[in-house]
């Protein structure tokens, strides 16, 4: 029981991570149609960020957050209107290349400055610390705080989108960009905002994710496929979509763990030879190929 | 007040526009005036360009040649935003409404640009006492509303920003004649509040009813202009349009 409520918190914790990565980018691609590649690439910035403020100046890797909020908006805003914007004029294929190309030079700009070995955060008040949650399960606390934290931001986007008057004017861009063109809302102005709060959010999972994570310039491409699945599955453009996604999504990477319980369940030898823990993201991109193939809306989608 | 000017001044003047549509030239130098306070239609066939002027006031669909004065100011290298921050305000063909949102949601969207809250609830009210079937769904979201609904709460979200020029695109297209009937009546209301509106319209008789000057549109030119009652004894009107 142990293993199999230990995988359950453990998807759970990680799904609602992962559905901050995946906010961002469906907020970009509800506001202007526009699948951003690039996407992991913000988040693997938000962990050096993280790594070299905490570094730099000796600060717990926690309140490097909002420095690395800050440092994904600005990207977010930089990339926008200095690239994105001329992509919008042109073809979708134009569109794809383009973040594509994006997401190679802001890797190879890591690399050239971060150089390619393995990263980890080792201090701070979080790491290295546990708690047991109930049943004899204990979880690191860095992966609770990062899933609290996550809950948080989704939390005060959903509220800035759906409370405020500049939520309200992004929404109006997202599901009608002329028809909130003639109420006079600067539909330009709504796109790089999307861009900064997309950047900001990523960046900010970035930066709660490297306190358990190890890391590498390449990082970005896993956080692209989990983010684009999360997207695919709940809907381009819907945020409660990319919630609920995002922990089905968690539980999808805990298959191995679902595995080994079923092992030690059935008592089959053949079983525990299986390399299950190898294929932990292989779950993940079949399912982006089943969502494609079956339901190409997501479950909450209004766009397809 | 038009009551205290002997002349009103012309809010709205296109001066010898030209529109090109994918390189095809869709306004061909048109000109046409707009006075304070006066209901203007715009007349023609499909296709006949009737729509394109309007987006072109806009700003949505550049003129390539001309002038579009507002107040006497040039507005065509404008972008739509500003252009609606002056008080033009357009009721597009397509509604383009908020879909997923309430009725009200969409009725707000339209006073964005107003931020006192106090006046904007006033306009609400205006907007709800025009169409109370609007006040009876608010909570409801605008696709779920009929084809007449979705037109008023366009209309209505065109009023909230208290425009100076309101410009309504085919208001009667795909409506039970009963309901064009009603909403061409709160045109004349909005009129007689003293509102300036330039109408298009493809019902060439009832546009040419309600309006004090109309202009009649034949491939991108103005072929006819006068107040609606000439026109509509015309007889070149009365045999392209009305078939009599």
């Amino acid at each position: 029981m142990e293993i199999l409520a230990g995988s359950i918190s453990a998807g759970l914790l990680i799904g609602m991570v992962f559905a901050l990565v995946a906010l961002g980018l469906t907020i970009v691609f509800g506001v202007m149609d526009i699948v951003n590649f690039a996407h992991g690439e913000f988040l693997m910035i938000g962990m050096y960020t993280a790594l070299l403020t905490s570094q730099a100046t000796g600060m717990d890797p926690l309140l490097t957050l909002p420095v690395a909020g800050v440092v994904g908006y600005l990207l977010g805003i930089v990339c926008y209107t200095g690239f994105v914007k001329y992509l919008l004029r042109g073809p979708m294929v134009a569109q794809l290349l383009g973040t594509f190309g994006l997401m190679l030079v802001l890797r190879n700009l890591a690399l050239l400055f971060f150089g390619s070995e393995d990263r980890t955060i080792h201090k701070g008040i979080l790491v290295n610390r546990s708690i047991e949650l109930f049943m004899g399960v204990r979880v690191p606390v860095t992966k609770l705080a990062a899933a609290a934290l996550s809950v948080i931001a989704f939390v005060l986007i959903w509220l800035l989108i759906n409370r405020t008057r500049i939520g309200k004017a992004l929404l109006a861009t997202a599901l009608n960009a002329q028809g909130a063109r003639y109420m006079g809302i600067s539909t330009e102005r709504m796109n790089t905002f999307a861009w900064g709060i997309g950047g900001a959010t990523v960046t900010i999972a970035g930066a709660l994710l490297a306190n358990f994570w190890s890391f590498t310039p390449y990082v970005g491409l896993l956080f692209t496929m989990i983010a684009f699945t999360i997207v695919a599955l709940g809907g381009f453009g819907s945020i409660p979509g990319a919630f609920v996604a995002g922990i089905l999504v968690g539980f999808i990477t805990e298959i191995p763990g679902f595995w080994d319980y079923l092992t030690y369940l059935s008592g089959q030898r053949w079983m525990a030879k299986v390399p299950m823990s190898s294929f932990k993201y292989t779950g993940v991109y079949l399912a982006y190929f089943m969502i494609m193939l079956i339901r190409p809306r997501g479950l909450f989608g209004w766009k397809t | 007040m038009p009551e205290n000017m002997p002349q009103p001044a012309p809010i709205l003047e296109l001066e010898n526009i030209r529109v090109r549509y994918g390189g095809l030239p869709v306004i061909n130098g048109l000109s046409l005036k707009v006075l304070e306070g006066e209901l203007v239609c715009v007349v023609g066939t499909n296709g006949s360009g009737k729509s394109t002027i309007l987006r072109a006031i806009m700003g949505t669909q550049h003129a390539f040649d001309g002038k579009i004065l507002f107040n006497g100011k040039p507005i065509h290298h404008l972008n739509t935003e500003a252009i609606v921050a002056m008080g033009l305000v357009y009721v597009p063909e397509e509604k383009m409404l908020f879909r997923p949102l309430s009725v009200e949601e969409n009725l707000r969207l339209g006073a964005f640009l107003l931020k006192d809250e106090k006046r904007i609830a006033e306009n609400l009210d205006f907007v709800f006492g025009l169409f109370p079937r609007l006040k009876e769904r608010r909570k409801q979201a605008a696709s779920t509303l009929s084809g007449g609904e979705q037109q008023m709460v366009a209309v209505g979200r065109g009023l909230m920003s208290n425009p100076k020029i309101l410009m309504l695109d085919e208001l009667s297209l795909g409506l039970a004649p009963i309901l064009v009937d009603e909403l061409l009546d709160t045109v004349v209301r909005l009129k007689h509040e003293g509102l300036t509106i330039l109408l298009v319209e493809q019902n060439v008789r009832e546009a040419l009813a309600i309006c004090d000057r109309g202009y009649v549109l034949q491939t991108g030119k103005v072929v006819q202009e006068g107040s609606g009652k000439e026109l509509i004894g015309s007889e070149s009107v009365r045999k392209a349009f009305l078939g009599l």
